[in-house]
């Protein structure tokens, strides 16, 4: 098979920090090759480097055997290089159709020169000798070429009419390309009103309506469910029948085993290997990856549960367009317990963390935090009770960052108000802070001093988290904590989970990754469109189970007399007795 | 009864006059802002549109040229907004407020350094009378409508006919697509292989243009060509409010502007009101006159007020407006 991509030598820096150091890479006509490394190892760079989003400081990319230089998406995708971003381009204003009809090309050249050609070559000059029919030649070809300045001058017209007015029948033609590939698409649907895996849907139809060969995936799966992760890897499969190359980037090492056909390996910038996928299992993988032996195991420490230190009663929070996000539900953590909450993204989850954090406006229901109730208390006051909680927002640089500001700024922003009659802040602990933080969670940054938004996605989920546990709460509300992490950094954050767990604190765990949830967390309560749908024992539980509930195929919370959720060793019980 | 007729006729006819620079700058800068930027340099770039085009006027006596002129006068100044802030990165509210203050300096300079030579402003009568007549023939004679439909200048045509071809142009037209695809998100045009500085040039120059009519329309039309030191008078801000009201439309920019246009046109033409309707507007005489000269800002406040309030979800606003496109920026 013959290389479609070639890649030798790519640098790329960004002030600093070097994100690829001579990089190499290989793709192979027809095949699908995954991209596999830690957060930081410079994966999404190289790939933009591909998709003409930033420019190479040094190297060379071949297509085809041609040497390129790829200045913008536009030469991209003329070289037929499509790349699905991890955070989709898509304009949430516009429909699906419009969304990829912004992009198409302009129009078809009426090509009058080769017309002018072939009129020639009807009527030659060659063995017409004597004047007369010479210039009877010459008379028709002038009228036939100006027949066809004629029509041209009409296609431009009518082509002008035709392309320069948004028609109806683009929405045609978009669904029957994503019905050719095989897809299912309403093209007229907006795109803030489409689920995750719809846009993916969409963005991966737009590379293909603008006739990718070279597809570019930067972490598809990361936020699809098992169904539609399998959905999208027959899809690729599909692709790669018709001729496609695919590259695949994602930190999965179950996902590389199943759907690539050979991985390549990056380890902080740099070029690592490439290994057959049929050569290969997920022990040599990680090691190739962190580059020393690491265990591939999740541990669950046993702890003697507390009494319920959070309760949560009858809970409704509407979600921001005033529908009910959580309906009516009601649970509980003990201390030194890790409650796993599953379900379909959107369905719930973000309501619920902040409602409890102090972030939303609650419509009905009681928090309790041993004892005492925490509604209407504003977040300052929640977190000065003693009841600390810490929130690690799905979208992390959104809301738990200040992306402008270094680390040690960011570490501040909890405790800046310590020590209540001194106008300064303490930059000198904090930045030792910083220090421990990177030292200790292995974070990839020049400096403490570096604003944030400059580091890789993981690094900046880790300096979060680290701030988080770093004013030892006793409760942890936790949101996608390894959202985009890799191995190691992952297995980093479960050990410093699994530390607070042992502590006595009680840990609300929103996780996707079904498998990590049923080896780390004690229960595993799911939800589905805001219902408690049962809180089932990790042990016990098996994927299918927590699947079909996910889904909402299977209701425990019905089949149960008994009323859920609700501690035997309740805090609020017994205030009620007191009365 | 025909009297108070003829009165109310007149304040509508005035309303229109004077909406019509706010329906010109507001269109050149839904534009702007469709295509990603926040140019708050109306008003400069009106004072430099009526400056060259009361200039052109004035050499050529030809009234096209003048608005060529200050069309021209207006992209002049959309180009340097343009390539600081594209190409330079400038921040745009920063750039925005320094054409306002380049353009109405510059007007304020050429204007009263020409103001003493007896040239400025004298324009030839048929030039004059070119600015002070206008009228579509013959139907202009019909009573009443003739007077409210058919009895403006050109330019009040044209400012309908280019809100109209602006607004089929920003939501029908597939360049239009890719216009509002750069000033909702960038980086997704970007992506799809659309050239955003380009785009973002093109609008911004042309809807600067635009702007530039407007300014000539408040120099020869509302001042009738005679100097004065505040030719645009606040009008350029008065857009770019009417932007948010008209929620990004330049459709319903034609109603915005009118309703804009007829509490500037109060000032002046409230005394006449109030003695055509005794009865019901005697109370406005005891109104100084300087608080009708505050009206539209105060309203232009209140608008500005709520629309913030009430967060539209088919809000027009760009994503991506005021924001300035690095590819490379992570």
């Amino acid at each position: 098979m013959s290389n479609i991509v070639e890649i030798r030598n790519l640098t790329k820096t960004f002030g600093e920090v070097v994100a690829n150091n001579k990089v190499r890479l290989d793709l192979r006509q027809g095949e699908i090759l995954a991209l596999l490394g830690e957060n930081g190892s410079g994966k999404t760079t190289l790939m933009n480097m591909l998709s003409g989003i930033y420019q190479p400081d040094s190297g060379e990319i071949s297509i085809n055997g041609t040497k390129v230089s790829i200045h913008s998406p536009e030469e991209a995708k003329k070289l037929g290089i499509g790349m699905v971003h991890q955070h989709f381009k898509l304009i949430d204003t516009l429909t699906a159709a419009d969304n990829i009809w912004m992009g198409a090309e302009k129009k078809e050249p009426f090509l009058l020169k080769t017309k002018f050609a072939y009129a020639d070559s009807l009527y030659p000059y060659e063995g017409l000798d004597d004047s007369s029919s010479l210039r009877r030649q010459k008379l028709k070809r002038f009228k036939v070429k100006t027949k066809l300045c004629f029509s041209a001058l009409n296609y431009k017209i009518v082509q002008f009419f035709r392309t320069a007015f948004l028609n109806r029948s683009r929405f045609e033609k978009i669904n029957k390309v994503a019905h050719d590939f095989g897809f299912d698409l309403d093209s007229r649907k907006l795109v803030c009103d489409m689920a995750v895996s719809e846009k993916q849907t969409c963005e991966i139809i737009k590379v293909l309506f603008y006739g990718a060969k070279i597809l570019i995936l930067d972490e598809p799966t990361a936020v699809l469910t098992t169904q539609e992760i399998q959905k999208l890897f027959s899809t690729m499969r599909k692709m790669k029948e018709r001729g496609c190359s695919i590259i695949i980037i994602t930190h999965k090492l179950n996902e590389v085993l199943e759907i690539s056909d050979r991985v390549t390996i990056m380890r902080k910038g740099e070029y690592i290997t490439t290994v057959d996928t049929k050569d290969a299992n997920e022990q040599l993988l990680t090691e190739l990856m962190v580059g020393e032996k690491i265990e591939l195991h999740i541990d669950r420490p046993r702890t003697d549960f507390d009494r319920p230190l959070l309760e949560i009663r009858d809970l409704t929070v509407k979600n921001d367009e005033g529908s009910v996000a959580i309906d009516n539900m009601s649970f509980y953590i003990r201390g030194g317990e890790m409650l796993g909450v599953a379900g379909i993204s959107g369905c719930g989850q973000k309501e619920l963390c902040e409602a409890i954090a102090g972030l939303r406006k609650i419509e009905s229901g009681e928090i309790n935090h041993k004892g005492q109730s925490l509604i209407g208390l504003p977040p300052k006051k929640i977190i000065d009770m003693g009841v600390s909680m810490s929130f690690i927002p799905e979208d992390r640089l959104g809301m738990g960052l200040a992306p402008s500001m270094s680390i040690t700024d960011n570490m501040m922003l909890k405790t800046y108000s310590e020590g209540k009659f001194n106008p300064f802040v303490n930059r000198k602990k904090a930045r030792n802070k910083a220090k421990q933080l990177i030292s200790e969670l292995n974070i990839v940054t020049p400096s403490t001093e570096t604003p944030v938004r400059r580091l890789s996605g993981g690094n900046v989920q880790k300096v979060l988290v680290g701030r988080e546990i770093e004013s030892s709460p006793n409760v942890i509300i936790t949101a996608y904590p390894v959202r985009g992490l890799d191995i190691n950094s992952s297995y980093a954050i479960y050990d410093i989970l699994n530390e607070q767990k042992k502590n006595g604190v009680g840990i609300l765990f929103v996780g996707e990754d079904l498998d990590v949830m049923l080896a780390l967390c004690d229960k595993i309560m799911v939800i589905c469109h805001g219902k408690l749908m049962g809180v089932v024992h990790a042990e016990k539980a098996t994927k299918e189970q927590l699947g079909l509930m996910m889904t909402g195929a299977l209701d425990l919370h019905v089949e149960n007399d008994k009323q859920y959720g609700i501690a035997k060793d309740s805090n609020i019980t017994e205030e009620a007795q007191n009365d | 009864m025909n009297s108070s007729i003829m009165t109310i006729i007149i304040v509508l006819c005035e309303a229109v006059r004077r909406g019509t620079p706010l329906l010109l700058g507001t269109t050149g800068e839904i534009l702007n802002e469709k295509s990603g930027s926040l140019n708050l340099g109306v008003e400069g770039t009106m004072a430099v549109g009526a400056i060259t085009g009361a200039l052109l006027g004035l050499a050529t006596s030809n009234l096209f040229l003048a608005l060529l002129g200050a069309f021209v006068g207006g992209m002049f100044c959309g180009l340097i907004y343009a390539f600081l802030t594209i190409t330079l990165k400038a921040n745009q509210n920063v750039t925005g407020l320094a054409i306002t203050i380049f353009g109405s300096g510059l007007c304020l300079f050429i204007g009263e350094t020409l103001k003493d030579t007896k040239k400025f402003p004298s324009y030839t009568s048929e030039f004059y009378s070119e600015i002070t007549g206008g009228g579509i023939p013959v139907l202009k004679d019909i009573p009443y409508i003739g007077q409210l439909l058919f009895s403006y200048n050109a330019l009040v045509y044209i400012a309908i006919l280019i809100a109209l071809v602006v607004w089929i142009y920003i939501t029908k037209t597939k360049s239009g697509l890719r216009m509002r695809a750069s000033g909702e998100n960038p980086a997704s045009a970007d992506s799809v292989g659309i050239n955003v500085d380009a785009e973002r040039y093109k609008n911004i120059v042309v809807g600067s243009g635009i702007m530039g009519l407007g300014g000539v329309y408040m120099a020869l039309f509302i001042n009738n060509g005679l100097w004065n030191t505040d030719w645009i008078n606040g009008y350029g801000w008065i857009a770019v409010a009417l932007v948010i009201f008209a929620n990004w439309s330049s459709a319903r920019a034609i109603g915005g502007s009118y309703v804009f246009g007829f509490l500037l046109a109060l000032k002046s033409r409230m005394p006449s009101l109030a003695s055509a309707f005794p009865s019901v507007l005697s109370w406005s005489t005891a109104i100084p006159t300087e608080l009708f000269d505050a009206l539209p800002f105060i309203v232009t406040m209140l608008v500005l007020i709520f629309s913030s309030i009430k967060k539209r979800k088919n809000s027009g606003a760009p994503t991506g407006l005021g924001l300035n496109y690095f590819r490379e920026e992570r």
